[in-house]
């Protein structure tokens, strides 16, 4: 019991921070129709670059409390805008004229622009991994049995709150404002859309600088975390947060915020009773097994074949 | 068709500069934090951030002046009237089959002349590196070809064929029960000699039973979908290798396989080898000469077999079933049984190039067998152009053979010092290829399909004409 | 060569010398459709359909857009599984009435008898309907393979015959003559099509680049190219101009009296159907409304109602009572 509850609130975070990455992945879907591979790696950038700023603003303020979470606050702040403008590149240059293309070539170039980002971290920044040193490390009790800690850290507490208002805040601008109200047109079809004087290529941009702001959110919260980044990064959590998406429902994005809590608490709950060694497999065999049985996902409208 | 040039506009230079000033812009945006600055670890493990001002002015410099002159390019031959896609000629048809033509010959005849040129030790670098290296590829390509190419099913996870044949061929050749069965059997020296040889086969056998094992559950899939199922499917397969220890050597892998010996002579410097028993001085390079055969040889058994399918009722279902599988199937064409026909060659391929890969490296282990490999495999079947054989060995040439040579560029040191490393820039190129490839030539290089059956005139198909509807 | 090649479907045919006035849906059946009903989630797009559609017979299902003539087909060319109901075809002069019930008690999808074969189309899936039911059919959006030739995509559609022919891809890779036999027969029988449908000349262009009457005509061929018993035709006429419209009539009479292929179409050319048609079942909102030769149809007030589009029952029925039903 101490130990559901424990792996529960470990889940939860790991599982926010996934549920971030899948937005991504889920809104770039819904209104272009393709993977975009290379949304792991951006979440990988915006690691770097939250590591980057938070070591430059302690180097300059040190590393008391109230310093720590300014810079912290800085690195959220500036690797959403670096990561956004990224991800706005990446679409500008490498899928836009691929738009309309023939169905393979958006994803090649995605996995090329993949390839491309990993390995210009790991040019720009080195092959080895990357700690920060360890911050906010103090914990509260929820409950103790038979020795057994039951805790909760503040990192988690802050994760879990930041996502929390940050979803909020985006949920509000997908359902209220007329951006979002575009988004959901161009999803349905983009040429009507524009018809009707929607700005398709604007509106395309800012879901690609909204997904990559959010995967920067996840970014620094994963740094905060982990306490470490590595440019290989991407890969495994992109794959994870895209299996979110998928168990969600893709196109959906409460799909993908409880796919990516499932994934979460799978993938602790599985390392915690199961094997850690297999945790990985437990992941790619969930993506196989939605895709191939229910690919419409938890939330998502089934597809009917069309003759 | 001759056209009056239209009278060209003065390049808006004002424009391009502003356009170059945005671009540069952008560019000290993406790239001050994460080139400007770098992380390091100080002897006693501290983090610090090392400025690199120079180095950030120089890529921003690099991007103003670069898109300063696509821009001019772009603005010079605005006027020019953009060429109407030529009709697909057979004269791209002739191109394709001459120019294979051509190019197997040279295979046949490249050993010999690196031989000559860089003598016995200077040319193993040339045929083993590159040579076998290309041809290795080759092999993959037009084996996943069969799948993509042909049957337009876009596996990612294509690489774990390779590896299923590869550990196949491991496995059994090291396996000491083999082993003392066959020595039982056949004598005690008979299982080492002829063990690649034996198992080449059940290599392919075991990768074609795996590719229809995958293949089955993910036939209703189509397009991206399926292309995430595979590519988890070569990843699951990668991950148990790396945590069966028991079964695979995990991390470790497996060392000492033997080498494929001269059908039963083998390579090394004994009394019964095979520069004794021809009677030549004994160094390494004849095995590496042999092994280049060997692979060209199973190439091409991989090049013939599939250009005959594509003229068989099966091949034609499968280019047939990348167009439109609703219309196959109201032709009361058996999906299920073409697309996992389509998997089980494709995957046969990958197994026997997965075998050699074993034999010629002697060793194994799952780092060769990571995503990344795929994605090279897909890329240059893409880049190639889907469904082109000729297609293939081009880009294979530019994408291993070019990276390759990275690792000849090692002058550049004398420029960028001594820490300056061009093989760290291999995956990095080989990444912005990808992308610039499909931005210029989304159809690939050579993009044409040759018809498999034809009444008077055989006329290449353009491949802007050929859909993808599902798969 | 020069010898007239062989059409693939002259067995069966009967080559009737005149056209008969009564169809013969009653007489001489091939497919009967009973109590078909097709729900969508909550929509019922084919309500309790049965009609009879007859051998050597040009059957027209028309109705208003949306009246569920597309799903039908898609029931009777196994790409949707019916709701319910009974799609029963026959080869051969097997009494349907007879062995139907018999067929439907087993677990198979087919029966032989000495007369003949019977199939129940439900229980088959889409591929089988054409490889064994003989059942062919075309598409509203033509479905052609377009980066392939008018020649391939007619050697596509004689894909099983080759298959059997090249042992199943090994006898076609080792070279074995008999399948390059076959391949020669099929080719001519190809070309059989493709001098009829006007295409020959046009056999070696990718099937993408034909204009869009020869795309619609192809798509017959490559149906044709199949050698089935009933062939279904999903809007024939959309698109073409008047004199294409004249050239397709007289090649789906060609199907039906030199091939003796039955015809079952979906139209909204109401000249064509007039003209061609011997039988004509009329849906709306996916229930049959009429049913019988085209003079009968044309007169039937439920039919006129539903294309001139009454607004609701009430009106329905006044005009009904106005004509004395």
């Amino acid at each position: 019991m101490e130990v559901f509850v424990q792996q529960l609130i470990n889940g939860v975070t790991l599982g926010a921070v996934y549920g971030l990455i899948a937005i991504g992945y889920t809104m770039v879907f819904g209104i272009i129709g393709m993977v975009n591979f290379a949304h792991g790696d951006v979440f990988m950038i915006s690691a770097f670059v939250a590591l980057i700023c938070f070591m430059a603003v302690t180097a300059l303020a040190g590393m008391t409390g109230g310093a720590v979470f300014l810079a912290l606050l800085v690195a959220l702040i500036v690797s959403m805008i670096v990561t956004s403008l990224f991800s706005w590149t990446i679409e500008r240059v490498a899928y836009r004229k691929l738009r309309g293309s023939f169905r393979l070539a958006p994803l090649i170039s995605a996995i090329g622009m993949s390839i491309l980002l990993m390995n210009f971290v790991q040019v720009a920044q080195g092959a080895r991994n990357k700690p920060i040193p360890p911050i906010m490390r103090d914990t509260i009790s929820l409950f103790e049995k038979d020795g057994f800690v039951v805790a909760i850290s503040y990192k988690q507490i802050l994760i879990i709150l930041v996502t929390a208002i940050l979803l909020g805040i985006f949920w509000y601008v997908v359902q209220k404002t007329p951006l979002g109200r575009a988004q959901r047109a161009c999803e349905q079809d983009q040429k009507m859309a524009a018809l009707l004087g929607i700005n398709v290529d604007r509106t395309i941009a800012v879901t690609f600088i909204m997904g990559a702001a959010l995967a920067a959110v996840a970014g620094t919260m994963f740094l905060t975390y982990y306490g470490v980044v590595v440019f290989s990064d991407g890969f495994v959590p992109g794959v994870k947060a895209f299996t979110a998406a998928v168990l969600g429902g893709i196109g959906s994005l409460p799909g993908a915020v409880l796919g990516g809590m499932l994934i979460g608490l799978i993938e602790t709950f599985w390392s915690a009773y199961f094997s850690i060694d297999y945790k990985d497999v437990a992941a790619f065999s969930i993506l196989a097994i939605v895709l191939i049985f229910m690919p419409q996902g938890l939330l998502g409208k089934p597809e009917v074949e069309k003759v | 068709m001759m056209m009056e040039a239209p009278a060209r506009e003065p390049v808006n230079f004002a424009g391009l500069l502003k356009d170059a000033a945005f671009a540069a812009a952008i560019a000290f945006g993406l790239f001050s934090l994460m080139l400007g600055l770098k992380t390091d670890q100080t002897l006693n493990n501290q983090m610090v951030l090392v400025p690199r001002p120079g180095l950030l002015a120089a890529v921003v410099g690099l991007v103003f002046v670069g898109r300063f002159l696509i821009g001019y390019w772009q603005a010079v031959n605005a006027g020019k009237i953009t060429k109407r896609k030529a009709p697909a000629t057979p004269l791209a048809l002739k191109i394709e089959k001459y120019g294979t033509a051509a190019f197997v010959g040279f295979l046949f005849v490249y050993p010999m002349m690196v031989l000559g040129t860089a003598g016995p030790s200077g040319a193993i670098k040339w045929i083993d590196n590159l040579g076998i290296q290309i041809l290795i590829y080759i092999m993959l390509g037009w084996g996943l070809n069969i799948v993509v190419g042909l049957a337009g099913l876009l596996d990612l996870g294509y690489v774990a064929f390779y590896a299923v044949g590869a550990y196949s061929y491991a496995l059994l050749a090291t396996s000491e029960p083999v082993r003392e069965f066959m020595a039982g059997v056949v004598g005690p020296t008979f299982w080492p000699l002829w063990a690649f040889w034996i198992c080449l086969p059940v290599a392919g056998i075991l990768a074609a039973f795996w590719g229809v094992l995958l293949g089955f559950p993910v036939l209703r899939l189509r397009g991206d979908y399926l292309a995430i199922v595979t590519l988890a499917f070569g990843e699951i397969i990668r991950l148990v290798l790396i945590n069966w220890v028991e079964f695979s050597g995990g991390y470790a892998g497996i060392s000492s396989i033997p080498r494929p010996s001269f059908f039963g002579v083998p390579f090394n410097a004994t009394e019964s080898g095979f520069a004794a028993t021809f009677g030549l001085e004994f160094t390494p390079i004849y095995r590496t000469i042999f092994l280049f055969y060997v692979i060209l040889i199973l190439a091409l058994i991989t090049a013939v077999v599939s250009t005959r399918l594509r003229r068989l009722p099966v091949g034609r279902a499968w280019e047939a079933l990348r167009e439109d599988e609703i219309a196959c199937r109201s032709l009361g064409i058996n999906t299920v049984n073409t697309k996992l026909t389509a998997f089980a060659i494709g995957a046969m391929f990958g197994g026997f190039a997965g075998a050699f890969f074993a034999a010629r490296q002697g060793f194994i282990s799952p780092e060769s067998f990571v995503f990344l490999e795929s994605a090279q495999i897909l890329a240059i079947v893409v880049l190639g152009g889907m469904g082109s054989l000729l297609g293939v060995v081009i880009a294979s040439i530019l994408l291993v053979g070019g990276v390759e040579l990275l690792r000849e560029l090692d002058f550049l040191k004398a420029y960028f010092g001594d820490n300056f490393d061009p093989a760290q820039y291999r995956m990095l190129i080989f990444g912005a290829c990808m992308v610039l490839m499909m931005l210029w030539k989304p159809r690939g290089l050579i993009s044409v399909r040759e018809p498999s059956v034809f009444l008077k005139e055989k006329k290449a198909v353009s491949s802007d004409l050929v859909k993808e509807g599902h798969g | 060569m020069d010898d007239p090649p062989v059409p693939a479907c002259s067995p069966r045919a009967p080559a009737p010398a005149e056209r008969r006035i009564l169809m013969r849906a009653l007489s001489d059946p091939i497919l009967k459709v009973q109590n078909l009903t097709m729900r969508f989630g909550g929509l019922v797009a084919v309500n309790d359909l049965t009609f009879t559609a007859g051998r050597g017979d040009i059957t027209a299902l028309i109705g208003p857009n949306g009246a569920g003539k597309t799903t039908v087909f898609n029931c009777i060319t196994g790409f949707y599984k019916p709701t319910t109901g009974r799609m029963a075809l026959r080869h051969g002069t097997i009494d349907i009435d007879a062995y139907v019930e018999r067929l439907t008690d087993t677990p198979n999808d087919h029966l032989k008898s000495a007369d003949g074969s019977l199939y129940l189309l439900e229980r088959m899936p889409d591929f089988q309907v054409s490889a064994r039911a003989k059942v062919a059919r075309t598409f509203q959006n033509i479905r052609l393979f377009s980066g392939m030739t008018v020649l391939e995509n007619l050697m596509v559609a004689q894909h099983n015959p080759l298959m059997v022919a090249s042992n199943w891809t090994i006898g076609g890779l080792l070279g074995f003559a008999g399948f390059r036999k076959r391949e020669k027969a099929a080719i001519e029988s190809a070309k059989y099509w493709l001098e009829k449908t006007k295409l020959i000349d046009r056999a070696d262009d990718p099937a993408g680049e034909l204009p869009y009457g020869d795309q619609r005509r192809l798509e017959i061929a490559r149906a044709m190219c199949t050698e089935p018993v009933l062939l279904c035709l999903d809007e024939p006429a959309a698109g073409l101009n008047p004199r294409e419209s004249l050239e397709l009539n007289a090649l789906l009479r060609s199907i039906r009296d030199d091939h003796g292929t039955s015809l079952l179409l979906i139209e909204h050319d109401m000249s064509v159907v007039m003209e061609i048609s011997d039988h004509v079942v009329v849906l709306d909102y996916g229930t049959k409304i009429s049913d019988g030769t085209p003079d009968q149809v044309k007169s039937d007030p439920r039919v006129i109602a539903a294309y001139l589009g009454a607004e609701d029952e009430a009106e329905v029925e006044k005009i009904e009572a106005e004509v004395g039903l």
